[in-house]
């Protein structure tokens, strides 16, 4: 087994955008699931346990490291959905033009990042509260 | 393996010996989670505040508990189908590789029935 040539890996290949783009689907989407599905068990029980355990859960959750991981998260979710919404372009065999696949696998990641942004100015500044 | 004819020969065999399913159950779980989620993400700017008795309210209706359990559902087999190819791509140790599956469905069952049963339990209203 050991002996058998190997196909060239990372080092090998010039960097692009869609290597990144691809790596970040899988790094976003396996932490969502390992930290993501964790915070919402937790969520879910702390809600269904009572005002109590809800204290418990909101106290973590606005701590700096709970915001880090809250923000994370959802930056998280978004660049995985971005890249699954590509994911699906190329499965129906479209994008795949040098130009195209480039333009997109740039353009996924910077979406995500503004849909964060986004978000998060709806959550901490409620309609209103800007005015 | 079918009848002999091409199709049936192909029909449902793949590599994995079950065709494209898991590829084809990754996209389906794949649309359940975007709209979920999207309706998740909108309702929790639409609460305003997220306080106990605002949350729990909310989710006890219907619509929210209806639509909770389904995305847990939706997001519990799309991480367990995710996690099952990072497993199979990193660990080429038969054994480990077995017992690390076995591991991840106990986990995905386990918070996943947990997290259906917390959101039955403010919906029928048992809780404080």
């Amino acid at each position: 087994m050991s002996q058998r040539p190997l196909s060239p890996h990372l080092q090998i290949w010039r960097w692009g955008p869609h290597m990144f783009v691809s790596i970040l689907h899988r790094v976003t989407g396996d932490g969502m699931a390992l930290v993501g599905l964790a915070v919402l068990v937790w969520w879910l029980g702390a809600l269904a346990s009572g005002p109590e355990a809800y204290t418990t859960f909101t106290e973590m959750m606005t701590s700096p490291i709970g915001y880090a991981v809250l923000v994370g998260l959802t930056w998280a979710f978004f660049t995985h959905m971005m890249s699954g919404l590509r994911h699906f372009v190329l499965d129906i065999g479209a994008g795949y033009e040098l130009d195209t696949n480039r333009m997109w696998s740039i353009a996924s990641p910077i979406i995500a990042v503004l849909l964060t942004g986004a978000f998060w100015m709806f959550v901490l500044f409620p309609k209103g509260a800007l005015a | 393996m079918g009848n002999g004819t091409s199709i049936g020969k192909v029909r449902g065999l793949g590599s994995a010996q079950d065709g494209a399913h898991h590829w084809l159950v990754q996209r389906f779980t794949a649309i359940g989670n975007l709209v979920l989620m999207s309706w998740l993400l909108v309702s929790f700017i639409g609460l305003g505040d997220l306080s106990h008795s605002t949350v729990s309210a909310w989710i006890a209706k219907p619509i929210p508990a209806t639509a909770m359990i389904l995305l847990v559902v939706s997001l519990f087999w799309h991480a367990r189908l995710g996690l099952q190819v990072l497993i199979e791509d990193y660990i080429h140790d038969g054994g480990s590789k077995f017992a690390l599956l076995a591991a991840l469905n106990l986990a995905v069952i386990g918070g996943g029935a947990f997290s259906i049963f917390s959101v039955a339990r403010l919906a029928l209203g048992v809780s404080a």
